[in-house]
């Protein structure tokens, strides 16, 4: 690579490649931890109120669909082995392994929110079993149940946003690869989000026993 | 002495004199180290101004001794203030144990008192001068606040639980009673007055009250049979209330509890949250039926049976281990 | 701080034409497109004034209102809607990102030696959310006002009041990604961007705190955002999050808040800190006193903002446990902040000291902030909050912390830097005019204020019993000869804009990466990277002469 074309990938604020790289990764990591300060306020707030409302969590917990919630666990967790190929084809230049690794990492992505919205919350929300816009669970601990049923909502909630935001991400690398915009050492995006999609992948392995598999279902 | 200074409200309470004596000496501490930082600053800034434009003055990095010194003092000083703090605040906490109770609920924009021998008050309350008074508090919307600064006392009122706080009255007189914790768009006039008399006063006051009232006792047991308690609670269906107040209640699912005031509370507005070992959870809830002036009339009730004798309804306590 | 001289200094001419970022493009879109950091703190500077002067009109029509104990102008639902926006106003649109979006936006590059921060669209970026989130307060202000105050407790504010708490919520929610956002390009931008030779320890002291401010955005700023999007929830869909109806808990709420909420605290003093170590370093020719101790003691409030929470709740039915650990932290916050007004105070000793308006502002912030301090003290002591709590000894305690310390640096900050943000002296005369009228309107302002706490008035009273007027009326008094000490700047500086002398690099003597720069500085604020060979504060070594436009 020419000094010319390596002067246009540098921003005009940093000194070299080198720096650039650092600032970036830096920063997402930054990011990550305000994210992690972001769900830890909610799953301090679930943590509080299953200690209070214990027998309800169980009985909302065992409403929900835990073969679709394994099933997204398993396709996040090859997402993330995907997510990886990627990154390590970036580093050896093999664009085009990059770019197919990158679609499936999508299509991963794209299945995991389809079963989550599709398969998931549609049921919850057919079920009655959506807290404030279709709720008629009436048994016992109704509103502790009602509880349970605002976290799993918000956590998943917030966790698809992300997990959109992370797709959004994803068809951005592939277009950019495509149009040539990766090379050897010059693959700081795809590591950048890599963190990224690694982060909201360990979200979910949270979320996952934390709402599906309270009391021992099995 | 330090009372003749108009800055505090008169001393109406037996803490009052200890918070005093706290305040005057951080007051002391504060008074003592501003005025040290206004007089170095003015005495630098006077003795080492500037003297010509391209003055060179000596360098000094710092000081190590001196760093310790202004780090250990203030260590120990606010070490004073926290143990003396902690003191305090266990003693305003602790009430004494034959305390006369007075019950409270606030809600928007006023106070509803209501006196175990029956008289209710509505944002004024009369008290014995040199009784100990124990406030059992609670709120039936947003959360409040009473505070007497005269008895240098303040607890927040939330909904959904019971909070306390006691004083002892010292001297007679009207103090202003305040809600202290924002609460809606008339907060400021969620105001009134403790009236503290002598007590024969206070005992033709209640005895005046009391004609034409009920003791809070009584009107839990009318609550009792009205609103049907005593279908199932009076006929072995349900735990009986003989002896239940403050004893030990084993729960399906083997927690134990003692059966105090929120746990009454807790039991008549979520039922089925805390079912005793061995009955069916049959109770309907009564939320949104029952208002927490009821609620605390049936407490009242159910604590005027602890103490009967030869209670059948003592073996929960008994089955305690 | 000295470089061996690897920067070219442009001493500007009257005739010659320079470039700089101020001139090197014009047009309403080079304002609202620009990535340099320099043109963005202007933009935040004009906007947070625009907040400060809302914030402040609130502020002036509740001390009229209190002149009289019936209330003087307005009726209680409306004096509730005007100390909700003072306080939403001040706290997030105009405290937070005062002394860190304009001062540091400005000034971290700068003093680091960097030709811009580390993500400058991210940067502007941040402004863009900010102002929306300004402009979705201002609706909901528009809309009916919000009557909960700043702190939106629970059940009020989720059940029981029916202003416009959703858009207020949504305001605040967004806001927090602003500061998020900046908090992350600060701490980056100080990681990464540093000149050579720019160690840790050659720092300015501004840096460590403008450093440690950020660490706090990063890590508060986003349980203020999920609580404030709980509350949202609880009252678009009435699910029962923090109503205790619903066996929800309203004390969760005041954890989630404080979390965030006391460390704010500290967002707003700590930059104003910073500053106050530079003002103090530059007008005594002095190298601040005990460097290492006031840098670190930034970073030891920063941690200790984390655990102290729970001392605005020593009379909510919290257990007495909780409340003694909280109060030893409380206690504990007092110690780095005692060492900071001890060695700022001995950096005098000994120097030479000259009184312009930014020192001015210097010497009250720590005699402000030395009160301020010392009566939370009182506060942390859990005997004496029982008596004390949401009295206004709490609203004159934390006004000498805010306004006595941070408005107070913010000011010195904004006069100290002018003209290297402007390139244009304002009349100093004025300035020190104004600088003591804000001195004495403040503590005539809360000084009162502690008294009335004492006697026991409740805060956020919109009628108050006649034995309080006198105090309240002295009180409001002072508040407008404050509002005057205010308004004053805002005139010669602009006029300092177009009929201020030139500046020249540097006309107060000060040592520091960003005085060896050209004011204006040009658009990558160094002709060449800068490389530091001294420690901060260099006084001794070489002395820093004036370089007026006249010398």
């Amino acid at each position: 690579m020419s000094e010319e074309q390596h002067a246009t990938l540098v921003a005009e604020q940093f000194d070299d490649q080198v720096q650039q790289y650092q600032a970036a990764s830096l920063g997402m990591w930054v990011f990550l931890t305000t994210e992690v300060l972001f769900f830890g306020g909610l799953f301090a707030s679930y943590t509080i109120y299953r200690y209070l409302h214990y027998p309800g969590f169980e009985i909302g917990s065992h409403h929900l669909e835990v073969l679709w919630g394994a099933t997204n666990t398993a396709v996040l967790i090859c997402s993330s082995l995907t997510m990886a190929l990627a990154v390590r084809a970036a580093q050896l230049g093999k664009i085009k392994d990059l770019i197919g690794f990158l679609v499936v990492t999508l299509i991963f992505g794209l299945i995991f929110l389809f079963i989550k919205f599709a398969m998931e919350w549609r049921h919850e929300y057919l079920e009655g079993l959506a807290p404030g816009v279709n709720f008629t669970y009436a048994g016992p601990h109704a509103h502790q149940v009602e509880m349970f049923m605002i976290f799993y909502f918000v956590l998943t909630g917030l966790h698809a946003l992300h997990m959109i935001v992370g797709c959004g991400i994803m068809t951005t690398l592939i277009i950019l690869a495509l149009r040539g915009a990766f090379s050897k050492g010059h693959y700081n995006a795809v590591e950048i989000a890599g963190l990224y999609w690694h982060f909201v992948d360990i979200v979910w392995i949270f979320l996952f026993p934390l709402l599906y598999l309270i009391g021992g279902r099995y | 002495m330090l009372c003749l200074l108009p800055l505090l409200p008169k001393q109406a309470s037996t803490v009052a004199p200890s918070v005093d004596h706290l305040l005057w000496f951080v007051i002391g501490i504060s008074v003592f180290f501003t005025a040290l930082i206004f007089l170095l600053l003015l005495v630098f800034a006077i003795k080492y101004r500037r003297r010509a434009p391209d003055e060179v003055p000596q360098q000094i990095h710092g000081n190590i001794p001196l760093e310790l010194t202004w780090t250990i003092i203030p260590i120990i000083i606010v070490i004073v203030i926290f143990v003396w703090g902690v003191d305090l605040f266990v003693r305003e906490r602790r009430a004494p144990m034959d305390a006369v109770h007075v019950y409270v609920v606030g809600k928007q924009w006023m106070w509803k008192l209501q006196h175990p021998e029956g008289p209710r008050e509505i944002n004024t309350l009369h008290v014995p001068v040199g009784v100990p008074v124990e406030l059992t508090l609670t709120s039936q919307d947003v959360i409040h606040d009473f505070a007497v600064p005269a008895f240098r006392i303040k607890t927040d009122v939330l909904p959904d639980r019971y909070t306390t706080e006691w004083f002892t009255a010292t001297r007679t007189g009207r103090f202003p009673l305040y809600c202290d914790q924002y609460c809606g768009t008339f907060h400021s006039e969620m105001r009134g007055d403790v009236i503290v008399m002598t007590l024969p006063q206070y005992e033709t006051w209640l005895s005046g009250e009391m004609h034409h009232t009920e003791t809070m006792a009584a009107a839990g047991e009318k609550l009792y049979e009205s609103y049907g308690c005593i279908t199932c609670h009076g006929t072995g269906k349900a735990p009986p209330f003989v002896g239940l107040y403050g004893a030990k209640v084993r729960l399906e699912g083997g927690q134990t509890v003692i059966a105090d005031d929120r746990y009454i509370r807790q039991s008549i507005l979520d039922p089925s949250s805390q079912v005793v070992l061995g009955y069916k959870p049959i109770m309907p809830t009564f939320q949104g039926q029952i208002s927490e002036d009821q609620i605390l009339q049936i407490i009242a009730y159910i604590q005027s049976l602890a103490n009967t004798p030869g209670a059948q309804g003592a073996e929960s306590a008994k089955e305690t281990k | 701080m000295g470089t061996v001289t690897t920067t070219t200094l442009q001493q500007p001419q009257a005739e010659e034409y320079r470039v700089h970022y101020l001139n090197a493009k014009y047009g309403i879109k080079s304002w609202l497109l620009t990535t340099d950091h320099k043109r963005i703190a202007w933009l935040y500077l004009v906007s947070t004034t625009f907040f400060f002067v809302i914030g402040g009109v609130a502020a002036a029509m509740m001390r009229l209102n209190l002149v009289s104990p019936q209330g003087a102008i307005v009726q209680p639902e409306t004096y509730n809607k005007l100390f909700t926006i003072h306080g939403t106003i001040m706290i997030f649109f105009f405290l937070a990102p005062a002394v860190p979006t304009v001062l540091g936006n400005f000034l971290i590059p700068m003093m680091i030696g960097a030709r811009d921060v580390a993500f400058p669209r991210l940067n502007l970026l941040s402004w863009y959310i900010f102002i929306t989130a300004g402009m979705i307060f201002i609706y909901s202000v528009i809309a009916g006002g919000v009557d909960t105050g700043w702190t939106f407790y629970t059940p009020l504010s989720t059940s029981y009041v029916n202003t416009h708490v959703i858009s207020a919520a949504m305001a605040v929610f967004i806001s927090g990604f602003s500061s998020i956002l900046t908090g992350l390009n600060f701490v980056v931008t100080i990681h990464k961007m540093r000149a050579p030779g720019l160690t840790w320890f050659r720092l300015p002291l501004f840096i460590w705190s403008m450093y440690a401010a950020s660490l706090i955005f990063i890590l508060a700023m986003p349980v203020i955002a999920i609580t404030m999007v709980l509350v949202m929830l609880e009252r678009l869909f009435h699910v029962g999050i923090f109503d205790p109806a619903l066996g929800g808990d309203p004390i969760l709420f005041q954890h989630l808040f404080w979390f965030f909420g006391h460390p704010e605290v500290y967002i707003l003093v700590l930059p104003a800190m910073g500053v106050i170590s530079e003002l103090i370093a530059a007008f005594s020719r002095r190298r601040v006193f005990g460097y290492g101790f006031v840098g670190f003691s930034s970073f030891a409030i920063a941690v200790l903002s984390f655990l102290v929470w729970g001392h605005h709740m020593f009379v909510s039915g919290q257990s007495v446990y909780a409340g003694i650990f909280f109060s030893a932290m409380s206690m504990a916050v007092a110690i780095p902040s005692a060492v900071k007004v001890f060695n700022w105070t001995a950096t005098l000793y000994k120097g030479s000291v000259s009184y312009e308006a930014p020192m001015l502002y210097a010497l009250g912030f720590i005699g402000l902030f030395t009160i301020g301090g010392l009566t939370g003290v009182f506060l942390a002591s859990l005997g004496l909050d029982v008596f004390l709590h949401d009295t206004y000894f709490v609203i004159a305690h934390f006004h000498f912390i805010m306004v006595g310390g941070a408005v107070m640096g913010y000011m010195g900050g904004l006069h100290y830097w002018w003209p290297k943000m402007t390139g244009k002296l304002y009349p100093d005369y004025w300035a020190r005019l104004a600088a003591c009228i804000i001195f004495i309107g403040f503590v005539l302002t809360f000084g009162p204020q502690f008294i009335l706490g004492f006697e026991g008035l409740p805060r956020r009273y919109a009628m108050y019993p006649p034995n309080f007027q006198f105090l309240n009326i002295m009180s409001s008094a002072g508040a407008s000869i404050l509002a005057v000490g205010y308004i004053m700047p805002l005139f010669y500086l602009v006029w300092s804009l177009k009929y201020g002398p030139e500046a020249g690099p540097n006309p107060w003597g000060a040592k520091g990466l960003e005085w060896e720069t050209a004011s204006p500085p040009p658009v990558h604020n160094f002709d060449k990277t800068p490389v530091v060979t001294e420690e901060a504060y260099a006084y001794g070594a070489h002395p820093a002469p004036v370089t007026t436009a006249a010398s």
